[in-house]
């Protein structure tokens, strides 16, 4: 298997405090890697590191087959990156938001109205296409976002705990999306704080005071810490 | 370069589908030049006043139709005793009572005896000074014309002159200080609320991790600003020139040169800002605290500078604006070219320099 992201003793200090020390993980081509932590675990500032807008203070990662320390600007060309607060602009319409978000990847007109009426088609919002983005439902909002992070086919797509304040049966729809992205060989790289979202990765890692204290498979995990529920686990690890 | 197109079309949707910011961009210059133009005036016009003539006699009555006469006054009323004075004023009536001795033309002949008393309401004393100077102006002349009577002998006879706006009209000085505040308004505020807007929001953590660089992003939140600040400047300049008759003097040349310099100084200082603010509401609060006060207030445009306290006079050095309405007074009003204002030109550009250095450094440190 291809690898997409590998992280050598990537490390983060601010002074005296290391917010991550020397993480190792590899994250294959096509998979969903999910990156638990409590507030303040350091889940954060690694991602930072990895989307290339922040720089390791030791350690490197490779991130789509470019060096975050070095080729920052590389490796932010070839991922897509979507944050908890939902990140289009209101008073744009879709399409106007589509164009903006494509256009700072270079995609050219062409493409990009091929990538509109793609995305319209995909996610039902022929009836929203006049509106501006602020009067969708928060559900459609988050997909329409997901689905601009794919605009330009990044490698891999960062998910900073894309599902906040969403009801479980969009967020199931949201699931299907990411998945349908992953078997087109797009690798997902997810934080989230929701315990049955964390079951649908293929793996996940848990983070404690700056480490990686576990990852595996969530089954793996739930076996090895003799464990119910993702939710023990996480708990056992966490106190 | 189409990245950077692509930008500034998506920052003119945001300002053109935002009524509020809209209305500041281009409501706000013209009711403020329209109300610093017309309401508010050092200028008196018609002021009320009233007359308790003792005298009766042919020189009073003609003082008083000379009085009647100037446009600045109006006589409300006529009073018959000096204790109706205080009434009239308590009233709030009139601004002013004019009274006339019993022997009032005897003593006119006489120098240094008092002949004409002037009262006037000081619960405004700018007002109060510039009324009784008034009417002691048109009582100078009266004595002047109709009396062919030289002014006493222990008067220096003074001829002032008006230069630069002779027909002291306060729009005049108003327009400068109008402009500058409203360019250093568009400018730093909104910026610096347009650039908080996007990290309040979310976006601008998405347009980091884009491939544009730090310098783009921040380069196409400013050049729409720039833009619309040139136009709200020549917007000002039109209504000062068609409705106040507020003639330009120097070379329009150096007035764009200067203003696009300040609206730079002022971007920069909105940029800065937006880097010590992370939400909307702190961004509007520094730049109207931290900015438009001390402008208004200490850049000379409506206090001058010299009368204030030493300590104030040197914060005023540190303010841009105090040196941008020297520099568009200049070129506006005295019609000078740039040998004179070269150094204010100067330290305008030495301050836009270093507030750039500091607003760059700062995103840096944010960005590492």
């Amino acid at each position: 298997m291809e690898t997409t992201i590998k992280a050598t003793n990537l490390t983060k200090s601010f002074g005296d405090f290391t917010a991550v020390d020397k993480l190792n993980f590899e994250v294959e081509k096509g998979e969903i890697f999910g990156f638990l932590g409590a507030n303040g675990a350091g889940k954060t500032t690694a991602m930072k590191m990895l989307i290339g807008i922040s720089k390791p203070t030791a350690g490197d990662a490779m991130v789509a087959n470019y060096k975050v320390s070095t080729q920052a600007d590389l490796v932010k060309k070839n991922i897509g990156y979507m944050s908890q607060k939902f990140a289009l602009y209101d008073d744009l319409n879709i399409k106007e938001n589509i164009q903006f978000f494509g256009g700072i990847y270079g995609l050219n007109a062409k493409t990009l109205q091929q990538k509109y009426q793609q995305v319209v088609e995909n996610l039902g919002l022929e009836n929203y296409v006049k509106q501006l983005v602020k009067n969708l439902p928060l559900g459609l909002k988050q997909k329409l976002a997901f689905s601009v992070a794919l605009l330009h086919q990044p490698k891999v797509v960062f998910l900073d705990e894309p599902t906040g304040g969403v009801d479980p049966i969009t967020r199931r729809q949201f699931w299907e999306l990411i998945y349908e992205a992953a078997d087109r060989g797009t690798t997902i790289f997810v934080t989230t704080h929701y315990m049955d979202e964390a079951e649908y990765c293929d793996r996940i890692s848990m983070m404690v005071d700056g480490k990686i204290k576990a990852l595996d498979t969530p089954k793996a995990l739930k076996k090895e810490f003799g464990a119910e529920t993702l939710n023990e686990v996480f708990l056992n690890l966490a106190r | 370069m189409k990245k950077f197109i692509g930008f500034v079309k998506k920052e003119f949707y945001h300002i053109f589908r935002d009524k509020r910011s809209l209305f500041i961009l281009f409501g706000m210059p013209v009711a403020q030049i329209l109300l610093f133009g017309f309401a508010i005036s050092n200028e008196i016009n018609n002021v009320d006043i009233a007359i308790l003539d003792k005298a009766d006699d042919k020189n009073s009555k003609e003082i008083i139709v000379n009085l009647k006469a100037s446009k600045y006054f109006n006589v409300l009323d006529y009073l018959q005793s000096e204790k109706e004075i205080e009434t009239a004023f308590q009233k709030g009536k009139v601004k002013a009572v004019v009274t006339f001795d019993q022997d009032f033309a005897r003593n006119l002949q006489r120098p240094k005896t008092s002949k004409l008393q002037i009262i006037t309401d000081a619960t405004n004393p700018n007002v109060a000074n510039t009324i009784t100077n008034y009417i002691n102006s048109i009582v100078v002349k009266y004595q002047m014309v109709n009396l062919q009577q030289d002014p006493p002998p222990q008067l220096v006879q003074s001829e002032s002159r008006m230069f630069f706006n002779p027909a002291l009209e306060s729009v005049y000085m108003f327009v400068p200080g109008v402009m500058t505040v409203i360019l250093m308004l568009v400018s730093a505020m909104m910026t610096s609320i347009s650039i908080t807007r996007e990290k309040e929001v979310g976006t601008m953590e998405i347009l980091l991790v884009s491939p544009l660089k730090p310098s783009t992003v921040i380069a196409g939140k400013v050049v729409p600003y720039i833009f619309l600040s040139l136009i709200n400047a020549i917007v000002i300049v039109l209504l000062s020139v068609f409705v106040f008759q507020m003639p330009i003097m120097g070379s329009l040349f150096w007035l764009s040169i200067e203003s696009l310099l300040f609206i730079v100084t002022s971007l920069s200082l909105g940029i800065l800002i937006s880097t010590l603010s992370s939400t909307q509401q702190t961004a509007m609060m520094i730049s109207l605290m931290g900015l438009m006060l001390p402008t208004i207030l200490l850049s000379g445009f409506i206090f001058p500078i010299e009368s204030m306290p030493y300590p104030l006079q040197l914060i005023s050095h540190i303010i841009p604006a105090k040196w941008f309405i020297i520099i568009i007074k200049s070129i506006m009003l005295k019609g000078v070219g740039f040998s004179f204002f070269w150094k204010e030109t100067l330290i305008l550009v030495v301050m836009t320099i270093f507030l750039l250095g500091l607003s760059i450094k700062k995103y840096k440190i944010r960005l590492a």
